[in-house]
């Protein structure tokens, strides 16, 4: 992985976040996110896998800071925005985290044409510069995402959806940011033109050395993306690795439940239903970590440590009491304690 | 065009659809949305039909079921089941054609259960309406139903809101098989649910079909789902059928250039990495000719003439 250097261009610690739930007199709160640590290195993409509801787009709304946090800090190029912004982003902010949204119909205003959503975005941050200036810039852009500059003159309801979502991303570009986040940018879009999306972000990865958040519930575009993986359950990671070796080696109950679901035309077996139950009941015992506080359950007793899966190249790791590191290989001895090389856990902190 | 296809097994076809045309009628202009389609599918056979939003696949569904409403016509073509003429039925037939002989369960199945009637109830009123039982023997099918698909019979009390997605959709599908038909059509029937409970349900839908032995189209847009649960399968573009063949030989080699580009859009789960182009924005293939055999079972249109890529 030479691709992308050691720094963190995003790096978020302990984030925390509780929704109030019940009356308004109600002190009772749902935690969304049980203190989540992530880092993004300059020029990686990093996936963010889970299903509904298990705090995937809660961690984006709160890296977008559409949301407070409860807890936790978000550190971009090294300094706490939270701290520096207390209350909403700043235009700074703005300037080196962007956003692509899922739906490309619902998020470009119907009665603009293109011209005018990349004009805004540049003169906002102030990088229009001269008239003629920005229409080169203008060019520049379109060409980027694989679009032509007569496309400037369209109104959204003109072009496809994969076309409204290349204008999505050219408008994030403009600003020149150091990460965006993609939140299922191509869950809306027919399927023939998914891959072009993807391959267009790949692009922007290499060339510009763009950081890249990549939230979705695919895992087959996460591995075909992504340099490395996070899989996220009940507000927690609970496990992440370089993108081909999770895939291969799932480790945590719960990432061999979804890899395992996933829909694969070269599969051969069918499914064992015992074996998908014990799956099953591995996750649920695993989930009681976050949500059980039965001192009886031998999960609740303590927090899991992040324990490390196979070659450290790989940087995977997995957070489960069920994990046993297989006997066999010496070098897996280390595996039994927790890692010290990665960020703190909550827990020991 | 006539396109016999030799359907899975030596089995008497089901289903034999034979130049279906549906065109939606406007006040200036009538759009084709389904042109010429023809296949069959054998008893015992799990037949997919790909392809993207808007290119006829669910339009066929409803011209099955009789279900196409006003501007939708069925222009042409022949639709038999059993050796039956469907689109021949007086509404009595009908009323038996559906849910006897063939059930569907539509993409957000789950949202059309009855909110306020308990899950029980409504299994109820599909035996006492079309089935005649008594209202005790019914709940004693309705309970053996759940078991079927593996919910708890105790359930049979609950409200839709008590269930969570998966298991309403279970219960969807329980009601469909109810009165054991020998066609299930599934539109795109796991499209709202997370990936762990997708598979549960097809696995649920194939241990069905195996113990129930009835025939299935499968709808989706979904190819890597498709390739791994159908035994054949079509590709539809713009409302024709521009490849068929087994399912695993469309996987395997994937002839027409749509197919292709809807193939590449689902990355491998296994192996290095390969770059995948999908199709590009703007690509149109008009003018999408007759399917004919290549080899054994393995239809395809001729290829197309390519209209220019916008990027």
């Amino acid at each position: 992985m030479s691709r992308h250097s050691d720094t963190a261009a995003l790096e978020v610690k302990g984030l925390v976040k509780d929704f109030h739930s019940g009356g308004l007199f109600s002190r009772a709160s749902v935690r969304a996110l049980g203190g989540v640590d992530l880092a993004i290195r300059k020029g990686e993409i990093v996936a963010l896998v889970g299903e509904s509801g298990s705090g995937k787009s809660t961690l984006a709304r709160c890296i977008a800071r559409l949301e407070k946090p409860t807890e936790g800090q978000i550190r971009l190029n090294g300094t706490d925005v939270l701290k520096r912004d207390r209350f909403q982003a700043s235009r700074e902010y703005r300037s080196q985290l962007q956003m692509v949204f899922q739906d490309p119909f619902g998020s470009l205003n119907p009665v603009h044409r293109i011209e005018h959503f990349l004009t805004r975005s540049l003169t906002l941050h102030g990088k229009a510069g001269t008239p003629a200036q920005l229409r080169t810039r203008l060019d520049e852009l379109m060409t980027t995402v694989g679009l032509t500059p007569d496309m400037l003159n369209s109104y959204p309801h003109e072009l496809s959806g994969g076309q409204r979502q290349r204008v999505a991303i050219a408008r994030a570009l403009a600003v020149e940011p150091e990460v965006i986040l993609a939140d299922e940018p191509t869950s809306m879009l027919d399927v023939s033109v998914r891959i072009g999306i993807l391959n267009l972000m790949r692009k922007l990865r290499d060339e510009q050395g763009i950081s890249m958040l990549y939230i979705t519930h695919d895992l087959a575009s996460a591995r075909y993306l992504a340099d490395r993986i996070a899989v996220m359950f009940a507000g927690e990671l609970v496990e992440e690795g370089e993108s081909l070796d999770l895939m291969a080696n799932p480790t945590h109950p719960y990432t061999r439940l979804l890899v395992s679901a996933v829909p694969d035309p070269a599969r051969t077996g069918s499914y064992d239903p015992r074996e998908r139950a014990a799956l099953r009941a591995a996750v649920m015992e695993s989930a009681s970590c976050a949500f059980d506080g039965d001192p009886q359950q031998r999960c609740s007793a303590t927090e899991p440590v992040r324990h490390r899966v196979g070659d450290p190249a790989n940087e995977h790791w997995v957070r489960c009491h069920l994990y046993r590191p297989p006997a066999t290989a010496a070098s897996h001895a280390l595996s039994a304690e927790p890692l010290d090389a990665l960020p703190e856990d909550k827990a020991s902190a | 065009m006539t396109v016999s296809q030799t359907s899975f097994g030596s089995h008497k076809p089901v289903l034999e659809i034979k130049d279906l045309t549906v065109k939606y009628r406007g006040d200036t202009r009538s759009t084709t949305a389904v042109d010429r389609v023809s296949f069959s599918i054998g008893t015992g056979e799990i037949f997919g039909l790909a392809g993207e939003s808007g290119c006829g696949k669910s339009t066929i569904a409803n011209a099955i079921m009789r279900l196409l409403r006003d501007p939708a016509e069925i222009a042409g073509g022949s639709i038999r089941f059993g050796g039956k003429d469907v689109l021949a039925m007086g509404q009595e037939e009908l009323r038996r054609f559906r849910w006897q002989d063939v059930a569907m369960v539509f993409q957000s199945a789950m949202n059309s259960l009855n909110p306020v009637m308990t899950i029980g109830d409504q299994i109820v009123d599909i035996y006492t309406t079309h089935a005649g039982y008594t209202r005790k023997e019914s709940l004693r099918r309705a309970a053996e139903l759940l078991e079927l698909v593996r919910i708890d019979p105790a359930r049979l009390t609950s409200y839709p809101h008590q269930l969570s997605g998966g298991m309403r959709q279970r219960a969807v599908i329980a009601m469909a098989v109810a009165l054991k038909p020998s066609l299930l059509i599934l539109d795109e029937p796991t499209t709202a649910l997370d990936v762990v409970v997708q598979q549960e349900i097809m696995a649920q839908i194939k241990e069905l079909q195996r113990e129930l032995g009835f025939s299935v189209l499968f709808i989706t847009h979904d190819m890597s789902l498709m390739v791994e649960l159908s035994h054949r399968m079509a590709v539809m573009y713009g409302g024709r059928i521009v490849e068929t063949a087994k399912a695993r030989d469309i996987h395997a080699a994937p002839l027409h250039p749509y197919t292709q580009a809807l193939m590449g859009a689902f990355p491998p789960l296994t192996g290095p990495r390969v770059p995948l182009t999908g199709l590009a924005d703007g690509v149109k293939f008009s003018n999408i000719a007759d399917v004919q055999e290549v080899t054994p079972g393995h239809f395809v249109s001729p290829l197309p003439v390519l209209q220019g890529a916008s990027s």
